[in-house]
């Protein structure tokens, strides 16, 4: 079990309210966690990535165990306190403004 | 009971207001969509209670939301805009070749019979068709691959699709406008499409009388009468008498001819309606006095109208879908503008009233009929 933190946007459109959670075959990767999401929630297809290129979205981010997940490749194979359920994989709306 | 619905999209969100048919009070709902950009949203004329709305934000991109019960719930459905094929290129504002890509929708036209059929007009300009509420959309790629596409250069608010007609009459037949390439008609629902720029003349663009690459803002007809158009370009109000084949300029005694929306009268087709802005470096109105200009002539004579609008100090813009009018007795016409008013008046015009006046900056304005 996953456990996932989205922006409060996509909160609000996927109507929860706290972290979210999915299930992962094998050792989660940011691309098998989106992947999840998108099936669990599929209104946020299209929000996160791109639904052509499947591209982050320049302004959406993603971290996990306090690190910067938002440029590795997809595949990437998420920390061991993410795919036990210790830590939250986070996806962020960039901050913007003054 | 008879009454009106206006849907109100803003820079953070929509708003729904309602009224019966004396239009002195209104019932406000919302936000809808809070801290999202509401770029459109429309009724289906089949059936008033089918609502669509345009949701987006640079963050999280496009979204479509759908309503069957008149905006008080809301479902999301489908958000995937996928241009038919190669999308090639147009052109950028340096005159360089510049990939189509798909920003946003900018307008929503539902059918005039069937409501689960609707239009989407989208930056880059491009027109998409659902035809089950919303879930899916293909694009009629007949229109962006038009010769004359890979010329097509954005206005400075992008290249976007913001006018999509249908004709009450021809059913085949439907108009669309686009920054900055101008207009276009389609007499087969939508598979082929011609420039209809005829007599149109822009002097910021190489060919003044080109084809294409004109800066329409607006167009409008009235639905008893489906082969006069009203357009309010760039610069210049314009008019067709042949189903846009050609036009003429009507711009007559504005104060200036530059400005977004254009709307008609719902009961007398050569009663139409601009809002003169300043000029295009100065999106604002002259002299810091809000006038609506009314031509009772199908235009050349236009009259300002003053009543109940701010004569000093207001320096706001109407954005082009920004401006509607109902069809009850008298006609009510309503705009919202930049600086977050909603303007009412019950009698074509004559006298105005704000019904609200610290929204978010608005971006569309529609007003529903209810019988």
């Amino acid at each position: 079990m996953i456990r996932v933190l989205l922006p409060a946007h996509l909160k609000t459109l996927a109507r929860v309210s706290g972290e979210v959670q999915v299930d992962v075959a094998g050792r989660p990767t940011i691309v098998s966690v989106l992947d999840a999401i998108e099936a669990s929630y599929p209104m946020l297809q299209g929000t996160i990535r791109d639904h052509v290129t499947q591209e982050r979205r320049p302004f959406v981010r993603f971290f996990a165990c306090e690190e910067d997940y938002s440029l590795e490749p997809v595949d990437t194979a998420l920390p061991d306190a993410v795919a036990k359920g210790n830590e939250p994989f986070l996806i962020v709306g960039a901050m913007a403004g003054g | 009971m008879s009454g009106v619905r206006l849907l109100v999209g803003t820079r953070k969100g929509a708003f729904i207001l309602t009224s019966d048919a004396k239009r002195t009070r209104w019932d406000v709902s919302g936000p809808h969509f809070p801290g999202w950009e509401m770029y459109h949203l429309k009724g289906s004329p089949a059936d008033p209670n089918r609502l669509y709305a345009s949701q987006s934000t640079g963050w999280f991109g496009q979204l479509i939301q759908r309503s069957n019960d008149g905006g008080k719930t809301w479902e999301p459905v489908g958000n995937k805009f996928v241009y038919d094929g190669e999308p090639g290129t147009h052109m950028w504002y340096d005159g360089t070749p510049h990939p189509w890509k798909f920003a946003r929708v900018w307008h929503l036209e539902p059918s005039l019979t069937d409501p689960d059929t609707v239009y989407a007009g989208v930056e880059d300009a491009a027109l998409f068709r659902s035809t089950d509420g919303g879930k899916n959309w293909e694009e009629l790629p007949g229109l962006r691959t038009h010769s004359s596409g890979p010329s097509w250069h954005p206005g400075a608010g992008g290249m976007c699709l913001h006018t999509i007609i249908l004709d009450p009459k021809h059913r085949d037949r439907m108009f669309v406008a686009i920054s900055a390439a101008g207009a276009f008609r389609s007499d087969d629902a939508g598979k082929t499409w011609k420039p209809i720029n005829r007599g149109l003349k822009s002097d910021g663009i190489p060919n003044p009388t080109a084809d294409v690459g004109h800066c329409v803002h607006r167009i409008a007809m009235h639905k008893s009468r489906p082969d006069v158009l009203f357009m309010q370009k760039h610069w210049d109000v314009m008019r067709s008498d042949d189903s846009g084949d050609s036009w003429k300029e009507v711009s007559g005694n504005l104060p200036t001819d530059f400005g977004f929306p254009i709307d008609v009268h719902a009961h007398d087709p050569e009663t139409i309606y601009v809002v003169p802005i300043k000029s295009d470096s100065e999106h604002f109105p002259i002299d810091g006095k809000l006038r609506v200009y009314r031509s009772k002539a199908g235009g050349d004579e236009w009259e300002p109208l003053t009543k109940g609008l701010p004569q000093r100090d207001c320096y706001v813009n109407v954005l082009r879908d920004a401006m509607s009018v109902d069809s009850l007795d008298s006609c009510g016409i309503y705009f919202g503008t930049t600086g977050g008013q909603v303007y009412a008046s019950a009698d074509a015009g004559d006298n105005w009233t704000p019904i609200l006046h610290d929204l978010p900056g608005v971006l569309s304005v529609e007003a529903q009929t209810l019988q």
